[in-house]
């Protein structure tokens, strides 16, 4: 039996928990054992991952799901973060709960930008997230004393617990809390939440006659989106070890909305593709600069023209991103049982 | 029907995804070649030393600061062509971090934990090597001579860090000084940067210039800085602000004086030296006075405006060709950095490279044949006051005060004949308009330097024949 063939004989139930429990264990587990492999380098590496696909999820909930667009996720991640170092830095609070309280007040910063959102579409609502991602470091710079000016404010891991490194440890903590979001947000968008986040974007009109409330489905979107990109942010300021203003620019807001189209609109596990080409692009696009001696001036907007190329590149050969590429692929694998028998390929939708 | 196998399909794409994914990582991580023993010192051998730093290439903090890290490497070209320190010949990455802190964690990690580098070097900016201060001095790692004139530097809590600039508030309080000794009774106004750099040089400025002389109290984003700084200069006027601080970037400096001299407004300008390097800022003025729609003679005119600007300089600027450092600097950057020379010519950001690297290059030579992280650290601790530098005034290190110069002198910009070292055409030098004095950054007193000023070794001026 070769893998191929066991992959396939994989089928998982019907229930939603009892599916992405046990994917999410099984992904766990490997991914516990990986840490424990990778050189320490490697391994933050994975972490950083691992803090953008929480945040990517959010984004893909609310665009892919439920059709809203958003320029200030980047600035949710602010939130978030600079929620778990104030806390960290003022309380003796629990870890878990400091984390909590990050995608919790993200949550709410979403929830009173999710109000007028209900009314704007298009380019005024991308208008008016595109100010929050502008306004939120000014607020930061405003008041040095509470967030800490351009140094910003310390980060701190929980101790690691036995012989795990410091860099191992977090990034088990990031791929834990990734993990547990993405179960989560797939049961939701299973759930009737999000068949109700579906319909509105669908069909506003068709959504309110079959008794959905739209504006409150618009608002509930953006705050669980938000609360995400907080969680994300949160624990990208772990990676750093710092919380400053510096650090989610509003280039951060673009790039996390190109990484979500490059992933796949709509998909979770595409959000892993976007987590990675966050983490790897720059580093590319450096190394590819040198390799061409292109120069500092080349150099200096490199990743950002790459993403966009690829970008458009990619909304004209593959709109629903890497991952709906690969589900293409799938389903024109070629059959044990005689050629490439043409499934129908699923939508973007999430599952 | 239909439609129940297609997403049945797709949603074991979920799982299979996960499952194939996880099992690629798991042979590529086999596959990974075993990590090789480190050496007793990391990044030493018998015949090098690795360093690293991060530093924008790219990006708006870019301009000016890229040419500090190349000229840095000039030096350490210029010592391996001589044999290297102990026959070890320096290799020194820098890496663009764009000046954004994410960028600086994940480029230090890859320094400490892949390059696995001896100590960080010249690494630059407050945010960013904030962001980075716990990590390095959690690994046990030399951060030395960060780019930057923040206080946070010298803290017992972080034993690995050293500044090497003076600090922001060293530069406030001589300026004050200057002021209240030579403005009494005019009217006083600031400009600064809304941030810590801002807020350091007030500090120091509000130690001696009394509170009732200050007019108005302007600010700026340096994030949303865009446009001329017509706003607060028009606040300034209407104050009727005579003398005016201005604690801005090199851009602001521009932005500022421009929208002043349009409203016919040129009241006695005092820079913070970070927005005062005139070969810097004056080609900025003409660019963007051109740009601003300015008639020629308004172009031609605009770098003027840095006529006359009161500033401070802790070593001696390219002006001053007769300088022994100023004539070193130009050979060691002419012979190992021509591309850079060619481009910049010696100016205040390649002045600033070549001599913190040579900082650098001493505490090598001090910390001896059998080099650690603790032995360079102590070098610099117990020696570091010794070290040969441009600067006016030694360095100030010790084991309790990690700041390097302490000292400046208050220097007036005038136009002059173009110096012969600078090929970029800057036509104005700074003159001292009074004595070298050095102080602390908190409310010391400050005093007169009347110690000597070091010369450079012979070998290091007369490179271009060695």
């Amino acid at each position: 039996m070769d893998a191929a063939t066991i992959v396939r004989s994989v089928r998982l139930p019907r229930q939603p928990l009892l599916r992405h429990l046990p994917v999410a264990l099984v992904a766990g587990a490997v991914l516990y054992v990986v840490t424990l492999r990778l050189s320490s380098y490697n391994v933050y590496q994975v972490g950083e991952i691992a803090a953008y696909i929480v945040a990517l999820v959010g984004l893909s909930l609310l665009t892919g799901a439920n059709g809203q667009i958003s320029l200030g996720h980047g600035a949710f991640m602010a939130v978030g973060a600079y929620t778990m170092a104030l806390l960290m830095n003022h309380t003796q609070s629990n870890f878990i709960l400091e984390l909590a309280a990050a995608a919790g007040v993200a949550a709410a910063a979403g929830l009173v930008l999710g109000l007028p959102a209900t009314r704007l579409k298009g380019p005024y609502l991308a208008g008016m997230t595109l100010l929050f991602a502008l306004a939120v470091p000014s607020v930061a710079d405003k008041w040095p004393a509470t967030f800490g000016g351009d140094q910003g404010l310390t980060t701190t891991v929980p101790t690691a617990p036995g012989s795990l490194s410091a860099e191992e440890w977090l990034t088990q903590i990031q791929i834990a809390v990734a993990l547990v979001v993405m179960v989560l947000v797939a049961n939701l968008l299973w759930s009737r939440f999000g068949r109700a986040f579906r319909a509105v974007r669908d069909d506003e009109i068709a959504a309110s006659l079959a008794g959905i409330h739209v504006a409150r489905t618009k608002v509930m979107a953006f705050a669980i989106s938000a609360g995400c990109a907080g969680l994300g942010g949160a624990l990208l300021s772990l990676s750093t070890g710092v919380v400053n203003t510096g650090e989610f620019p509003l280039t951060l807001s673009i790039q996390l909305l190109a990484a979500m189209v490059l992933g796949g609109t709509g998909t979770l596990i595409g959000m892993v593709w976007g987590g990675i080409l966050l983490v790897y692009m720059p580093q590319w696009s450096t190394s590819l600069s040198s390799d061409f001696n292109l120069g500092a001036g080349a150099n200096a907007y490199l990743a950002t023209i790459i993403f966009g190329l690829v970008l458009i590149v990619a909304m004209i050969a593959a709109p629903n991103g890497i991952q709906g590429g690969l589900r293409w692929l799938w389903g024109h694998r070629p059959r044990p049982g005689g050629g490439g028998t043409a499934v129908p390929v699923p939508a973007p939708t999430v599952d | 029907m239909r439609s129940r196998t297609a997403r049945r399909i797709g949603a074991g794409l979920w799982a299979r995804a996960l499952v194939a994914g996880s099992l690629g990582l798991v042979l590529g991580v086999t596959l990974l070649p075993a990590t090789a023993d480190a050496a007793s010192t990391p990044g030493v051998t018998s015949s090098s030393i690795t360093i690293g730093a991060t530093v924008p290439l790219t990006g708006p903090a870019a301009p000016g600061y890229d040419e500090i890290a190349p000229a840095m490497n000039a030096v350490f070209s210029y010592v391996n062509a001589h044999g290297g320190v102990y026959g070890r010949k320096i290799n020194y990455q820098y890496l663009d971090d764009g000046y954004n802190p994410a960028n600086t964690a994940t480029l230090t990690r890859k320094l400490v934990l892949q390059n696995n580098i001896f100590a960080d070097v010249g690494s630059l900016g407050t945010p960013t090597q904030s962001a980075v201060q716990g990590f390095l001095n959690a690994q046990k790692v030399p951060q030395l001579f960060i780019e930057s004139g923040c206080n946070c530097w010298s803290n017992p809590k972080y034993p690995q860090s050293y500044g090497w600039q003076p600090p922001y508030t060293v530069d406030g309080k001589i300026l004050g000084a200057y002021i209240k000794a030579n403005f009494a009774g005019k009217k006083i106004g600031y400009l600064s940067q809304a941030d810590e750099f801002g807020q350091d040089v007030v500090k120091g400025l509000d130690m001696q210039i009394p509170k009732a002389s200050v007019v108005s109290r302007q600010t700026y984003d340096a994030a949303t800085l865009a446009g001329p700084l017509s706003n607060q200069m028009a606040a300034l006027k209407a104050a009727g602000a005579q003398v005016v601080v201005l604690a801005t970037i090199p851009a602001a400096t521009a932005l500022a004086m421009l929208p002043a001299a349009v409203i016919g407004y040129f009241p006695q300008y005092v820079v913070d030296s970070v927005g005062a390097d005139s070969p810097t800022v004056g080609p900025l003025l003409s660019s963007f006075a051109q740009k601003g729609g300015g008639t020629p003679a308004q172009v031609a005119a605009a770098s003027g405006l840095l006529n006359g600007v009161i500033t401070t300089a802790y070593f001696a600027p390219e002006s001053d060709t007769a300088n022994p450092w100023v004539q070193a600097e130009k050979n060691i950057l002419q012979q190992y950095a021509p591309s850079l020379y060619a481009k910049s010519g010696l100016d205040g950001n390649t002045q600033y490279g070549v001599a913190l690297a040579y900082t650098f290059v001493q505490a090598l030579q001090k910390a001896g044949k059998n080099l650690t992280r603790q032995s360079l650290l102590n070098a610099i601790n117990t020696s570091g006051r010794k070290f040969v530098t441009p600067g006016f005034v030694p360095l100030a290190y010790s084991s309790s005060v990690h700041f390097g110069f302490l000292g400046e002198e208050v220097v007036k910009l005038q136009s002059s004949a173009p110096p012969a070292v600078t090929p970029t055409g800057s036509w104005i030098g700074g003159v001292a308009v009074g004595p070298v004095q050095v102080t602390n950054a908190g409310p010391g007193p400050i005093k007169k330097y009347t110690g000597p000023t070091s010369v450079p070794p012979k070998n290091l001026s007369s490179s271009s024949s060695g």
